[in-house]
């Protein structure tokens, strides 16, 4: 829809993942942890959405419930016109050559016990039916394609840094030549001029093999520079998606503007007259969020509309999609200045 | 990075990409376990004893022609021969270098028997119960489904006073077992079995505990998201990395597996009066320890060093097969 020379590959509607919390001494189902709460987005082939937002607002458990890592709670997700979302968990297996995974921890998404060679096989012993030879020399040629030394084959992970460790992990996700690739933070632990490096390889990586990414982040700059479209979450939902130039010049959720804000300016001089916006408070609970939007307990322009009716996701200017009742129309901004501290408060005690 | 190189293949810095050279292939990663083996010296020095002790008890017999149940009953009593070196009036002979017990049974050829025995015990019931309780931890540990049924059937096994089971156990099926595989088979099978089913229920606890955190780990996630099947996810993901408690328990395994043979033959429920095992030569002996301190000293030096041997091969095994360890 954004481009319609482009075929949309991934398609996630309404997805909802919800985990159950088991309390008290027969381990009733007391509540549920709504990580992620109704969530909607295409990924268009070739492309790289970021999926942008702070810590524990639901973004990785995101990217594993679309690769049906968890059985979700409800919604649909189409890869590659095929809908897996409610496909039992056996009969995903022919799919997983499709859609791969970069995972966050490069130390812990490797087994320590398995030989890099081992490692980088398992997708080729799972899915295809190479002779031990072929599954070698294709081994090498990801070695080679990730940037690792082909003799480093027979070592054990924990010999290797964390930037190597990532390559070993991109090579093992795109050992069975996979379309969709979701990176969940694939650069988070690693150091400044590495997260470079990996970044750059993934852009390459991309370009080679035609991939279309879903690049999971909290590093806005760094997202800017990989993402085509940004996606932004709070607290398990999106409220904003748009390409990336009309993002980070024009952020329409005031969400998306705080974030925004926090991003460090290196010059000096920009960074005195730069006016952040600083929200107060912590993200309310994602088992029991506010009634309305989801934001509106820390919102710098919350309205009484806010509280009580959760705002709809849908398009308000071509290719830009957002969750915000500013936007109904423009009569409902003129109340969007009211206290935002005195509506806190009261809010506060609501939700706790 | 650089004593690992020299440790295993020597690296080419200037021609990386250059194939795969056949002398690298032809190192099989087991020589490099075997090397981190051979530095451990505790491990390396059970070792030493286990193949001792297993040769003492498997050849041994056929060197030392002597049978273990003959009674001689004028040669009874007979000291070690290094008691002659401090007093000379005792009763000792080159022909029987342990001494006699009480009705001039050999002590030597005793304890080569009853090795025999102990350690085949051992060893078996050891093996069974870290099957079975691998097998029951993996399970519940895996499958959540099974966890509740599994784990309250192993509490309740835990729950049970073990003695009183094996007993009831030998009462009941002792005589159909002997007579279906002979009087020695029939023992040694319920025994065997008898200590297993009763000893498997730590390691399945210790080993769900040790899946449970290893299913949460991002590598099995990494797996799952490549579509290994769960049976394969078990032998290659999760089993090589709850090898270290594995490998603890069946070390304690062993040992509590002797005792507990001991324990059953002292009460009379193991093997027959006539059949020597370590555990009851030592109980035997006990009555006049202070007389011949020795027939207490043999088997129970056995036994403890055995099991001191194994735990030190246990020990080495462990940190042998843990590249982190080995240091590749």
């Amino acid at each position: 829809m954004l481009d319609d020379r482009k075929k949309i590959l991934v398609s996630v509607k309404d997805l909802k993942m919800h985990f159950p919390i088991h309390a008290g001494l027969l381990r009733r189902r007391v509540g549920e942890v709504k990580a992620v709460d109704g969530v909607s987005f295409d990924v268009l082939e070739g492309e790289t959405l970021g999926l942008v937002g702070e810590s524990g607002c639901g973004k990785s458990t995101c990217g594993r419930a679309v690769l049906r890592l968890y059985d979700i709670t409800s919604g649909s997700i189409v890869i590659d016109d095929r809908e897996i979302g409610a496909t039992p968990q056996p009969e995903l297996r022919d799919m997983r050559p499709t859609m791969q995974m970069v995972f966050q921890d490069p130390q812990a998404s490797l087994n320590p016990r398995m030989t890099v060679e081992d490692i980088i096989k398992e997708p080729l012993d799972e899915h295809t039916t190479l002779k031990d030879a072929e599954k070698r020399a294709k081994v090498a040629e990801l070695m080679d394609a990730v940037g690792l030394n082909r003799k480093f084959a027979k070592r054990y992970p924990h010999a290797f840094s964390g930037g190597q460790r990532q390559r070993i992990g991109i090579a093992r996700a795109l050992a069975l030549n996979p379309k969709f690739i979701v990176c969940d933070e694939p650069i988070a632990a690693l150091d400044v001029s590495i997260q470079a490096q990996v970044v750059n390889l993934l852009e390459d990586l991309q370009e080679q093999f035609g991939l279309t990414y879903l690049f999971i982040s909290h590093d806005l700059s760094m997202v800017r520079h990989i993402a085509t479209r940004v996606a932004v979450m709070y607290l398990g939902k999106i409220v904003e998606l748009a390409p990336r130039e009309g993002l980070y010049a024009e952020p329409l959720h005031p969400y998306t503007k705080a974030l925004l804000s926090a991003v460090p300016e290196p010059d000096p001089s920009l960074a005195r007259n730069t006016q952040r916006v600083i929200l107060k408070g912590d993200v309310p609970s994602p088992s029991n969020p506010p009634e309305g939007c989801n934001f509106c307990t820390r919102c710098p322009s919350v309205m009484d509309i806010c509280k009580r009716i959760e705002p709809a996701y849908r398009e308000v200017q071509p290719g830009r999609f957002t969750a915000c009742h500013l936007y109904n129309d423009l009569d409902d901004t003129a109340g969007a200045t009211a206290g935002p501290e005195a509506n806190k408060s009261t809010n506060k005690e609501k939700t706790t | 990075m650089t004593d690992v190189s020299s440790q295993v293949e020597p690296v080419d810095p200037v021609n990386p990409n250059e194939p795969f050279a056949p002398e690298e292939k032809a190192r099989n990663q087991w020589w490099d376990v075997w090397d981190q083996f051979r530095s451990h010296k505790g491990a390396m020095a059970g070792l030493i004893f286990l193949i001792f002790i297993t040769l003492f008890c498997s050849i041994g017999p056929l060197l030392w022609d002597v049978d273990p149940g003959k009674l001689d009953i004028r040669n009874k009593d007979v000291r070690p021969i290094y008691v002659a070196i401090w007093d000379g009036d005792a009763k000792t002979s080159w022909a029987r270098p342990m001494g006699t017990d009480h009705l001039g049974r050999d002590i030597m050829s005793n304890i080569m028997q009853g090795g025999r025995i102990s350690l085949a015990v051992g060893w078996t019931a050891m093996i069974l119960a870290i099957l079975i309780g691998t097998f029951v931890g993996v399970l519940a540990g895996y499958f959540k489904r099974l966890d509740w049924a599994l784990m309250r059937f192993t509490d309740l096994v835990l729950s049970l006073p073990l003695l009183p089971l094996l007993l009831v156990m030998m009462l009941l099926f002792r005589d159909p077992l002997r007579a279906t595989f002979g009087p020695e088979n029939g023992i040694f099978i319920l025994i065997v079995l008898g200590i297993g089913i009763t000893s498997w229920m730590q390691t399945a606890r210790i080993v769900r505990g040790d899946v449970m955190a290893l299913k949460e780990r991002e590598f099995v996630l990494a797996a799952r998201s490549i579509g290994t099947p769960p049976r394969r996810m078990i032998t290659r993901h999760v089993l090589p990395n709850v090898l270290s408690p594995i490998m603890v328990s069946a070390t304690l395994g062993l040992a509590t597996a002797i005792i507990t043979e001991s324990a059953l033959s002292f009460l009379g429920l193991g093997f027959p009066s006539d059949f020597p095992t370590w555990g009851k030569i030592l109980f035997d002996s006990v009555d006049r320890m202070t007389a011949f301190p020795e027939r207490v000293l043999w088997p129970g030096l056995a036994i403890s060093l055995t099991v001191l041997a194994v735990n030190y091969i246990g020990d080495g095994l462990r940190d042998a097969l843990d590249p982190r360890i080995r240091g590749m």
